[in-house]
């Protein structure tokens, strides 16, 4: 089989066994892997700059926000219909990540991740501001008659399950698409040595900020994803630790690999939830594995299998 | 006509005068070296006419048009290719990919990558990681991403430092044949490949021209074997 083949095989054989997983799993699980398809989808889309372009963002959680709040603040203040909603978040994402990009593409290095903590840390503020809209701390909760997308109810197990299936389905497919494309080999050209991309007469400053919207787009859909699904908006997914947790999520599953972030996800839900059952300092649990991780795998699980067992691994 | 033309360029890093008020003319379809000691602003000037580095005044035109203003990227879309002398490629990338990204720019295809590659001899290395290769590799590999390019202008810094003496004659033969398609700017310590190679020789010296001139008028010229080359074995 050609390498082609193999990386689209891998990847439909993942999202073909996530969808059987369905029929299989107990409840507990089954509610679970449909929040970490979510959240990995979150993941994916911050990969695409971390992992692929090489740019440090730790601010992201503006985008997820910018997602979740497009779509409830249409829902409950224009009263739109979840599909367009959908499409509001995912817009909302679009715009801010372009305007974030133009400006905070003019720093690079640590000034890049102070300035999208910056702004970031600006939209989480401005949502706490407007609560009047946004019902501030409190946060928006979507009643069931509000997450009816074409007669399916969002709120039911069963249909959530697939509704995550498919975001994630599509952005995994997007991602392989768009890091396989020339666009994608250009990014990877960046990430590895920017002033030679340069030199070979590309304009690595469009390319960054055009990563900078996928990425912020990607994650945005996520953030509408998540509040549609779990019925919910609140200012928490838009501070810090929700700019650190997908930079955290790709670190571990593996950076600029396209299964990296949903293995990095599964893996971080599951040791949380299983040392949570075990002390409330579960974060040290957490901290402990990332350190190990980052001794002995410094490329993530995805990283080590590509460097260990498959080469082509895009 | 000339394909490249500066008028007083300059550079100065903090007050020293790396390059200072460089008039210079390449027509098209010529092979000139560049030549000089260590220090005396060669790649600082090969950086300005691609753009790599704002000159502190002066003009550069390329193919009739002030390309003074226009970022690297604009530059080398215009036709200029440029080689780093310090060797910059893409590491964690195969060969093939890294020549291929010089080719896929310009939408050449396919056919084009195997074809650089193989012109500098790394052919049967395609899909090699580039960081594997030795340094003498890694410099021809740097310098098939100039070829795939198929620029108008090449420019080439220092390109045969570190090579063995059977790769610096087969990058003779290759400038030589090269000449035919394209106007060659070569960067060069080894005399032997200058005065094998380049049709015309330009000596600068603390920032400034020197001298400039057919090969045998540079070799007689006293005030050139003064500055450089009685410190080197030509
Ligand atoms: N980025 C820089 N900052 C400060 N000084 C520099 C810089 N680049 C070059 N120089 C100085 O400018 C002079 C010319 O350097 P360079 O152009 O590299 O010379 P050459 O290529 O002829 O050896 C040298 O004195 C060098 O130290
Ligand atoms: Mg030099």
């Amino acid at each position: 089989m050609t390498e082609t083949g193999k990386a689209i095989a891998l990847h439909a054989g993942l999202v073909v066994l996530l969808f059987v997983l369905q029929w299989v799993l107990p409840a507990y699980h089954h509610g679970n892997l449909a929040r970490v398809m979510v959240l990995a989808t979150y993941a994916m889309g911050y990969n695409l700059l971390f992992g692929y372009t090489g740019l440090l963002s730790l601010g992201h959680a503006m985008f997820f926000a910018a997602g979740m709040y497009g779509m409830a603040l249409t829902v409950k203040h224009l009263g739109w219909a979840p599909a367009p909603a959908l499409v509001a978040g995912i817009g909302a994402g679009l715009l801010l990540s372009l305007a974030v990009g133009a400006l905070a593409l003019r720093t690079a290095g640590v000034a890049f991740m102070i300035v999208t903590l910056m702004f970031a840390q600006a939209v989480f503020l401005t949502i706490l501001y407007f609560g009047e809209w946004t019902n501030a701390d409190d946060g928006l909760v979507l009643q069931r008659a509000e997450r009816m997308m074409w007669g399916l109810d969002l709120s039911n197990d069963a249909t959530r399950y697939v509704a995550a299936w498919v975001l994630f389905t599509v952005c995994l497919g997007l991602s392989l698409w768009l890091v396989r494309s020339s666009f994608g080999k250009v990014l990877i050209a960046i990430r590895e040595n920017e002033p030679r991309a340069q030199m070979l007469g590309y304009d690595t400053f469009r390319h960054k900020l055009a990563a900078v919207t996928a990425s912020g787009t990607m994650s945005a859909a996520a953030g509408a994803g998540y509040g549609l699904l779990f019925g919910y908006a609140g200012a928490s997914f838009a501070g810090v630790q929700y700019s650190i947790l997908p930079l955290l999520w790709v670190l571990l599953g593996g950076a600029g690999t396209i299964v990296g972030p949903f293995i990095g996800a599964l893996f971080t839900f599951y040791l949380i939830d299983i040392a949570s059952g075990f002390t409330s300092a579960y974060m040290a649990v957490v901290g402990g594995v990332l350190i190990a991780l980052t001794l002995f795998a410094r490329q993530g699980i995805g990283g080590e299998l590509r460097r260990r067992v498959w080469r082509w691994l895009p | 006509m000339s394909l490249l033309e500066t008028r007083g360029l300059s550079k100065s890093f903090s007050g020293l005068r790396a390059v200072h008020e460089v008039d210079f003319a390449l027509p098209e379809g010529e092979v000139r070296a560049l030549i000089g000691p260590n220090g005396a602003g060669k790649t600082t000037f090969v950086g300005m006419l691609c753009g790599r580095i704002e000159p502190s005044s002066g003009t550069v035109r390329f193919s009739g048009a002030d390309v003074s203003h226009l970022p690297a990227h604009r530059r080398i879309r215009a036709g200029m290719a440029y080689t780093f002398q310090i060797t910059s490629i893409f590491a964690k990338l195969s060969c093939r990919e890294n020549v291929a990204l010089a080719v896929r720019r310009r939408h050449g295809p396919q056919s084009d990558v195997i074809e650089a590659l193989a012109r500098v001899g790394l052919d049967d290395r395609a899909d090699q990681l580039a960081g594997d290769l030795s340094y003498g590799h890694q410099r021809l590999l740097e310098i098939a991403m100039g070829l795939a390019q198929k620029p108008r202008l090449l420019i080439l810094d220092e390109p045969t430092q570190g090579l063995s003496d059977g790769e610096i004659d087969a990058f003779c033969t290759l400038i030589r044949e090269l000449k035919a398609e394209t106007t060659i700017l070569l960067i060069e310590h080894n005399m032997a490949v200058v005065m094998q190679t380049a049709d015309r020789i330009t000596v600068l010296n603390f920032g400034e021209i020197l001298a400039e001139g057919a090969p045998d008028e540079i070799r007689a010229n006293r005030a050139v074997q003064a500055a450089y080359l009685g410190t080197e074995d030509a």
